[in-house]
């Protein structure tokens, strides 16, 4: 079966403005709004894409995380995914723990393209889908602002710093989407509904043959220093003398 | 434990990117630090003498191979993985180019890899920037791991010049990939300052609301010799090409001046200007949030303001 594996990741909602707990510990998240990451989000959205074009059969998605990661698997198999693959896993994974047990998962589904985030914008990393990929011993296409596929190849526009990037991987293949690569569809309530009874597996990380070891110590969190407050001046006038004086014009 | 600390160098073939100046720059703020640049490239030479004359550098290795002419983060990868037995730390820039690479060499030697150093405290120990910058975490590593990085540019100088390290050849044979084939690069070619390095920049948002509209910036611009960026918004908008984009998922800059006009100042967009030293915001919405981060701040229609400044500057 033609498939496509994505990775979904629960963060803290973009919209949320985070704040670092009193004992710089962590950040605040009780009560605060989960969602599936964005990227992750487009990447879903691009595998839907793919098969509704028929060039693929099966968008399975799948998440390393705690039992609560179930939600998000629910809202991305609302959005269109068939099955869902849940690794129960606490605590901390960093990305070499998330891209070993999603290999795990790349072994046991055979799929002809991963997709997954450039980011997890919570941790910020932008690691798993490279380290999948070195894993894998398979191509990566990071930063994916466009896809065109073959049988045997995928071409990918890739956002770099300079521009625009055009590379060709053979598959299978990772890729990892940056923000223009579409807009992703808003769930509708019917799909809520229809998304309960789909399957959703849930594996354990040890079953799968993964240690977590985590070889990073999150010492201490803390909030970013804030910005002096600054002036309003009145009129284009003001500003311009005011830069001046300070030497910026 | 003293750091022994691989750089891999950017560069576009020719010229050495000033990315690679900051992260020597950052190595060196671990005393007693041995820096080492490792150039990968189809011909080492031009980029591997710059790289020797960065101030800090101990020596420059490089890699001269055909398959390397365009930076393939999965062609790179086994061959800084051939180079890295000597080293504690492997230290790529924060640039597209190092975020693509680095953790593929983090994968293949199963190393830990911190993202966007901002300070180095210690070989152990780092800062770094997550949930796009609202907080800032202190990570440890455990001396024992080879440590993978890549470096945030913005929090950085770039090294001097003034040094004259030794260029050794490295002698690398692992078998490359041929899954991955570079095919072509397009780039706005424009005559203004980088945007990544520019000492000024004039953003233009939404507001500007076309690509016409963003002319008035760059007529700007072009008089105090600016750079010009762009929000999501403006290049989702089509008004703007996508290496423009400044925040979270695009450049973090750290300009002297750097000026918000029409933007509202989202938090994906402010974790792209933290580092500039004076923030200028021109926005009609006296509102709008990003007057909170704004040194000076203009109320007012920027299609008025934008003009006014450039005839205030041609009076002199
Ligand atoms: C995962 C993720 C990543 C993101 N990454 C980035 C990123 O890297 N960079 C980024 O910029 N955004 C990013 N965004 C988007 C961000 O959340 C905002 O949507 C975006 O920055 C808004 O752009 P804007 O300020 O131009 O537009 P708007 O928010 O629409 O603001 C336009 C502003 O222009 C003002 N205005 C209107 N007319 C005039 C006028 N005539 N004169 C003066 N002022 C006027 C308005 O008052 C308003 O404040 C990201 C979002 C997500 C979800
Ligand atoms: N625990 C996880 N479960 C599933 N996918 C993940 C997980 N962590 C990371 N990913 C995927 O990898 C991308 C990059 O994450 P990161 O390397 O943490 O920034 C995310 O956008 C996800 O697609």
């Amino acid at each position: 079966m033609k498939r496509i594996l994505v990775g979904i990741k629960r963060v803290v909602d973009y919209n949320v403005r985070i704040r670092v707990k009193p004992d710089n510990t962590g950040v605040i998240t009780d009560g605060v709004k989960m969602s599936v990451n964005p990227f992750d989000e487009i990447a879903l959205e691009e595998a839907l894409r793919i098969k509704e074009r028929g060039g693929a059969e099966e968008v399975v998605v799948a998440t390393v995380g705690p039992a609560d990661t179930q939600a998000q698997l629910r809202t991305a198999l609302a959005m269109g995914a068939d099955r869902a693959l849940h690794v129960q896993a606490d605590g901390i994974i960093e990305p070499l723990t998330a891209a070993r047990t999603l290999l795990k998962l790349v072994e046991k589904e055979q799929p002809f393209l991963v997709i997954l985030g450039k980011q997890a914008i919570d941790d910020d990393n932008g690691q798993t889908g490279q380290v999948l990929a070195a894993l894998w011993n398979r191509p990566q296409a990071t930063y994916a602002s466009k896809i065109e596929l073959t049988d045997t190849t995928a071409r990918v526009t890739r956002e770099v710093d300079a521009g625009l990037e055009t590379i060709e991987v053979d598959l299978p293949a990772v890729i990892t989407t940056d923000l223009r690569l579409n807009e992703p569809r808003y769930v509708k309530l019917p799909d809520i509904m229809k998304a309960k009874k789909k399957p959703l597996e849930t594996l354990q990380l040890a079953a799968l043959g993964i240690e977590p070891r985590q070889q990073l110590k999150l010492a201490r969190f803390e909030p970013p220093p804030q910005r002096q407050k600054g002036i309003r001046v009145k009129d284009a006038a003001e500003l311009v003398e005011a830069l001046k004086k300070k030497g910026l014009l | 434990m003293s750091a022994k600390i691989l750089i891999v160098a950017e560069h576009d073939g020719k010229k050495l990117n000033v990315s690679t100046a900051k992260c020597v720059t950052a190595a060196r703020s671990l005393a007693g630090a041995e820096i080492t640049v490792a150039v990968l490239a189809a011909d080492c030479a031009a980029v591997a003498a710059q790289a020797a004359q960065l101030a800090g550098v101990g020596k420059v290795v490089t890699v001269d191979n055909p398959a390397n002419e365009h930076a393939l983060a999965a062609v790179y990868a086994p061959q800084v993985v051939a180079l890295a037995a000597p080293y504690t730390h492997l230290f790529g820039p924060s640039t597209t180019f190092g975020k693509d690479l680095m953790p593929r060499v983090a994968g293949l030697l199963g190393a830990p890899q911190i993202s966007d150093i901002m300070a180095l405290e210690s070989p152990t120990r780092f800062k770094r920037p997550i949930f796009a910058g609202n907080a800032i975490l202190t990570v440890e590593s455990s001396p024992e791991a080879k440590l993978v990085g890549t470096i945030r540019a913005a929090s950085f100088e770039a090294a001097g010049t003034g040094g004259t390290a030794p260029i050794e050849k490295a002698n690398v044979s692992v078998e490359l990939p041929k899954h991955t084939r570079w095919i072509s690069v397009s780039a706005a070619k424009s005559d203004r300052p980088d945007l990544q390095t520019a000492a000024r920049v004039i953003s233009g948002g939404r507001a500007l609301g076309s690509a016409d509209g963003f002319k008035i910036l760059y007529s700007l611009a072009d008089k105090i010799g600016a750079a010009v960026g762009a929000s999501r918004a403006a290049v989702d908008a089509g008004y703007a090409p996508n290496e423009m984009q400044v925040g979270q998922t695009g450049k973090i800059i750290a300009p002297e001046l750097y000026m918000a006009v029409g933007i509202s100042g989202a938090i994906q967009h402010l974790t792209g200007i933290k580092d500039a030293r004076t923030i200028v915001a021109i926005n009609k919405d006296g509102e709008a949030p990003i007057f909170e981060v704004a040194d000076f701040g203009l109320v007012g229609d920027l299609f008025q303001v934008i003009p006014e400044i450039e005839r205030l500057l041609a009076k002199g």
